[in-house]
């Protein structure tokens, strides 16, 4: 079978010991669920000796709590799984709730965390292969080599987010709370992601990622999820994208449309300021749909027809508004 | 009586709560574990290769280069064109350059990136077309011209005057991508050298004979010498009916070490490996007459076969002669071309050769009943060919339950009232076939029994029975034990196999086209009939006195054999015997499909197969292998192919991009079993592993055209293939309106 690297694995056992270990060890890698990690250590993508695995700060970091303010925390340790059968996730997000039903399948649901999802590497086709295959390809922007297969010329990597519930987050203004040495930090989602492939977050590498928090308006807002995928479960999205609305009775307050699986960087569609206080119906839905392929380019870092994924991403934009209004 | 219950699988247990031994699973004291090197390539002649600094690495043991190894193997003893290791030149890649054995697997890992081989990369070929265009570019020496593995051009009867004459004609190109196996188990070998110079290799394959042979003449061992054993196996499916470069480099590692080694492929090498189903370019002509019976079929074939024969030379043939039933056909012709290109060498894979071809064809013949306005049932039920009758390329076919199939699927699925009006997206199809159960031509020469079964009784009531055949899942070892309760009217738990283990069991040639239940069914019937007689005559109350009395008076241990004597069977000319069977099964299936027009994506809902197999020797076993199979021909439809770069890299050489469907995308099945009892068959029992395959994709594909009235005619089915020919469907449509 393939084998792992010679790797140390640390254990801390709280968030002060873990952000330590990341101090110490520069180039550590974080090991949340291991579910995406540990196949691209056998492809060989990452140069690490070190592992800090965070199982020993479930105590700390795994909870779903209500704050005083409405707030909705989530720990970054909770599993994939429970996010996606949590009532209260289910009852004031269910957005999040179906986009956790839909990652991979159940055991890899009951391994992989939260925290590990947002911070899930971007993927290509190019480069999610073995030591060997990339050899073969002559390596690529993202690991050991110069270019890019994806955007012919192309100097920055554009490597896909896969996470599903980044644009569910997203949509509905999510923020994160992460710890480094040099303190605690809120982070709003939108300014968590950037357009880099090869390491597509604003997180330092001895930072920490700790807890989701979602706004007490989310509950509020009318929201659904979708994903594009050729199979019902294992695969990661071939597009994904999340609505939030907010609705004054049948006109539309206000609006977010998140799609992911296209580059580096989950997207907001942006521009759609101009669509509050529309009629929320299928007019509306319709021209959500308009925009959004306009906006969103899917690329060959996906092994998946890029043209038929614009052609399909405005009916399922158009679907998912729908089926968000109710 | 044991024939026709639902004994549960011998191995069921084993193989659920993972006590099984499979070859993964032997680890013997001071064993080895090796890799192997493989090329960056498509085409490219060696240079030179530097082992030095890999050999320097403390726990590297000993490595492996092509020129200790140089005598070429290959299945079909004509067309031998492989050797373990590149010798000279890479054919595609991922083709075996160097082998490293070493103390660990990541040690031998770490090895191979320390291995400096110079390549002066040749042009290559990537396509069939390619592959005829430039014969100058020699994918493979052993092609005596250009890059053909194989042509082969047969024709029964006046078929251009047919299709002159024909009130009906179709005239298209059908396409079928490559797919592979994906067995669970990747391939794996371990062998040992004994103090006596024996060689025991353990290796995941369906052919142990044919391993044994090729070992013994490569390795230039005594064939007495050479000692092959396949243990459990986590499925074939024709991906292990072939010596693989892993056995020869085990073996050969073992012998220069004198320790046991072990190589278990990754995923990533069992694609490279491959043997699957090859990519075929059918034009295909289909006539019919004015009463919709079928005046001539003609077929240009162009098939992608790798950089390997394999079995391609089968695979030329088999791509025509399996298709002349359960239908007449006026007249036939068929022209095929199997290519050497430099890719992963494609082989057989359940439904060897005949399930591209019968997807053009039962799709053609839609068509071609749409234009004289037949029900499409009715189409195939009236040209159906009969029992006992000789097909137009001169196969002899017995019993033939082909009708009842279809008269099942027909209604089961609700067919007079659904098809045609199901309304927009939703749609039904039909498609049949015809499969073989093992062929009359062993594949090398002999007179030798194809199959040979030795039953021991022990004073005890145990009885033994050795069998070379391998049980790939198939589960041919439960039947050995329902055969001998069946016979000897012992109990079935009290039997033990032993199998496919070379210096233990009698020859059975291996588990492909078919052929293991009809024949080691007939060896081990005969074998254990011996016994009966014997016990019969001994009397006694229970099993283990009739066998101690009959012990007794035979003076002996009391044991028998039996055999499975090859048939003569074929058309009087150059290759008829390819594809002439002792007895044929028939299949036919209704397919119900789902298609969101606006997206193109489009859902298997339900599948109903009935398959005649003869006699359900056990049905959970045959309904199994129906099940299995239209599984395996829907993923097929749906998402299934061998995806290359220009450079002939494959893309995505894992279960992550070469996606297979899960549960949740796997139809309801209904299985039914017909029974037809051939005259031949053990029991009557025909083959049931491979036949229920083929309809499944052509009866999916008619159903999309009746979803929606597009005909699609390449796979695999991805939705925006379906999705372009709903837009060219509907540009149709305003066009009409327009005018």
């Amino acid at each position: 079978m393939m084998t792992l690297p010679d790797l140390t694995v640390l254990r801390p056992g709280s968030v002060a010991e873990a952000v330590e270990a990341l101090r110490a060890n520069p180039g550590a890698r974080v090991l949340a669920g291991g579910t995406d990690i540990v196949p691209n250590l056998k492809y060989g993508m990452y140069d690490t000796r070190h592992l800090v695995a965070l199982r020993g700060l479930s105590s700390e970091l795994r909870y779903v709590r209500e704050h005083r303010s409405g707030e909705l925390r989530l720990g970054a340790m909770c599993s994939i799984d429970e996010l996606g059968r949590s009532e209260l996730v289910k009852a004031r997000i269910p957005a999040l709730a179906d986009a956790c039903q839909q990652i991979a399948g159940p055991q890899l649901r009951r391994m992989g965390t939260l925290g590990g999802n947002l911070c899930l590497d971007t993927r290509c086709v190019y480069v999610n292969q073995s030591h060997f295959w990339r050899s073969a390809l002559g390596y690529c922007l993202k690991k050991d080599g110069t270019v890019c297969h994806v955007v012919a010329g192309g100097k920055r990597c554009v490597a896909a987010a896969s996470n599903d519930t980044a644009p569910v987050l997203l949509a509905l203004d999510a923020s994160v709370k992460t710890i480094s040495p040099r303190g605690e930090r809120t982070i709003a989602l939108h300014e968590f992601y950037v357009a880099d492939g090869l390491h597509n977050t604003v997180l330092a590498p001895d930072e920490l990622l700790t807890e989701v928090r979602i706004p007490a308006a989310a509950a509020r807002r009318r929201q659904a999820f979708a994903k594009l995928r050729m199979r019902a479960a294992i695969d990661f999205p071939a597009l994904n994208l999340a609505v939030a609305l907010e609705l004054d009775g049948h006109s539309v307050k206000s609006v977010s449309l998140a799609v992911s699986a296209l580059a580096a960087r989950p997207a907001l569609i942006k521009g759609l300021q101009d669509l509050h206080g529309h009629a929320a119906d299928a007019i509306f839905a319709e021209e959500l749909g308009r925009r959004a392929h306009k906006q969103c380019k899917p690329l060959t870092n996906i092994g998946i027809d890029p043209g038929w994924r614009r052609d399909v991403l405005p009916v399922l934009v158009r679907r998912t508004v729908l089926r968000a209004i109710g | 009586m044991s024939i026709g219950t639902r004994f549960p699988k011998s191995d069921g247990v084993a193989k659920a709560d993972g006590s099984g031994l499979y070859a993964d699973d032997i680890a013997l004291p001071r064993m080895l574990h090796a890799k192997i090197l493989r090329s960056p390539h498509a085409h490219a002649r060696i240079r030179g290769i530097d082992l030095g600094a890999a050999e320097a690495l403390p726990g590297v043991v000993a490595t492996l280069v092509g020129a200790e190894l140089p005598l070429k193997y290959g299945v079909i003893p004509w067309t031998q064109d492989e050797t373990a290791l590149a010798v000279e030149k890479v054919r595609h890649v991922g083709d075996a350059v160097a082998c490293i054995a070493a103390i660990d697997e990541r040690t031998a890992d770490e090895a191979l990136r320390l291995v400096k081989v110079v390549y002066e990369v040749l042009p290559a070929v990537l396509t069939p077309e390619d592959a005829l265009e430039h014969p100058e570019i020699k994918v493979n020496e052993r092609a005596k011209v250009g890059n053909i593995t194989k042509h082969v051009h047969l024709q029964f009867g006046e078929v251009d005057e047919a299709v002159a004459g024909a009130a009906a004609v179709v005239r298209e190109t059908y396409r079928y991508a490559g797919s592979t196996h994906v067995p669970i188990e990747p391939h794996c070998a371990v062998a040992r050298i004994d103090a006596d110079g024996n060689l025991t290799v353990w290796s995941s394959t369906q052919i142990p004979h044919y391993v044994h042979r090729e070992l013994s003449r490569v390795l230039g061992l005594p064939q007495s010498k050479v000692r092959v054993i396949q243990p459990l196996l986590g499925g074939a499916f024709g991906g292990k009916s072939d010596p693989f470069a892993l056995e020869f480099c085990v073996a050969k590692l073992a012998m220069k070490t004198g320790r046991p080694v072990k190589i278990l492929y990754t995923r990533e090498e069992v694609f490279y490996a491959h043997r699957g189903r090859h990519p075929m370019k059918m034009d295909v002509t289909l006539a019919l007459d004015a009463d919709g019976r079928i005046a001539a079929v003609d077929n240009k074939i162009l098939i992608d076969g790798g950089a390997y024969a394999s079995f391609g030379l089968v695979t030329a043939y088999y791509a025509g002669q399996l298709l002349t039933g359960p239908y007449r056909f006026g007249t036939y012709r068929f022209d095929s071309y199997r290519m050497y290109t430099n890719k992963p060498p494609c082989g057989p894979k359940r439904g060897h050769g005949s399930v591209q071809p019968r997807f053009a064809f039962e799709v053609a013949l839609d068509e071609a009943a749409e234009k004289l306005g037949l029900d499409p049932v009715d189409a195939r039920r009236r040209n159906f060919i009969g029992e006992f009758v000789e097909t137009v390329n001169g196969q002899k076919i017995t019993s033939n339950g082909f009708l009842k199939c279809l008269e099942l699927v027909e209604k089961a699925s609700g067919w007079k009232e659904r098809h045609g009006k199901l309304g927009p997206g939703r749609g039904l199809g039909v498609a049949g076939s015809m499969y073989i159960s093992g062929t009359a031509y062993p594949v090398y020469p002999n007179e030798m029994p194809q199959s040979g079964v030795l039953v021991k009784l022990d004073r005890s009531g145990r009885v033994a029975i050795y069998s070379g055949a391998s049980d790939i899942g198939q589960g041919v070892n439960t039947l050995l034990c329902q055969i001998a309760a069946e016979e000897l009217h012992c109990d079935p738990y009290d039997v033990t196999v032993v199998a496919a283990d070379t210096d233990l069991t009698p020859v059975d040639l291996g588990a492909y086209s078919s052929r293991v239940t009809y024949m080691v069914g007939i060896a081990a019937r005969e074998a254990c009939q011996k016994l009966a007689e014997k016990l019969r005559a001994a009397g006694g109350a229970t099993f283990a006195e009739a066998c101690q009395r009959a012990e007794a008076a035979e003076g002996a241990p009391l044991a028998a054999t039996g055999g499975y004597r090859t048939e003569k069977l074929g058309g009087d000319y150059r290759g008829g015997t390819i594809g002439a069977s002792p007895a044929y099964s028939f299949t036919a299936h209704v397919a119900e499909v789902s298609v969101d027009e606006e997206t193109g994506i489009w859902k298997v809902e339900r599948i109903w197969a009935a398959h005649d197999c003869g006699k359900a020797l056990n049905p959970t076993l045959v309904e199994g292998q129906i099940e299995g199979s239209v599984y395996m021909g829907a993923a097929e439809a749906q998402m299934e192919e061998m995806v290359y770069d220009e450079k002939g890299l494959l893309f995505g050489p894992s279960l992550l991009d070469y996606r297979i469907p899960t549960s949740l995308d796997t139809p309801d099945l209904d299985s039914y079993i017909v029974e037809s009892n051939d005259p031949g068959g053990p029991y009557g029992a025909k083959e049931a592993g491979e036949g229920p395959l083929h309809p499944a994709i052509p009866a999916i594909a008619n159903a999309i055209h009746d979803a929606c009235g597009i005909r699609i005619r390449e796979l695999p089915f991805y939705p925006q293939r379906v999705l372009k020919l709903l837009r060219e469907r509907d540009a149709r449509r305003e066009e009409r309106a327009a005018s």
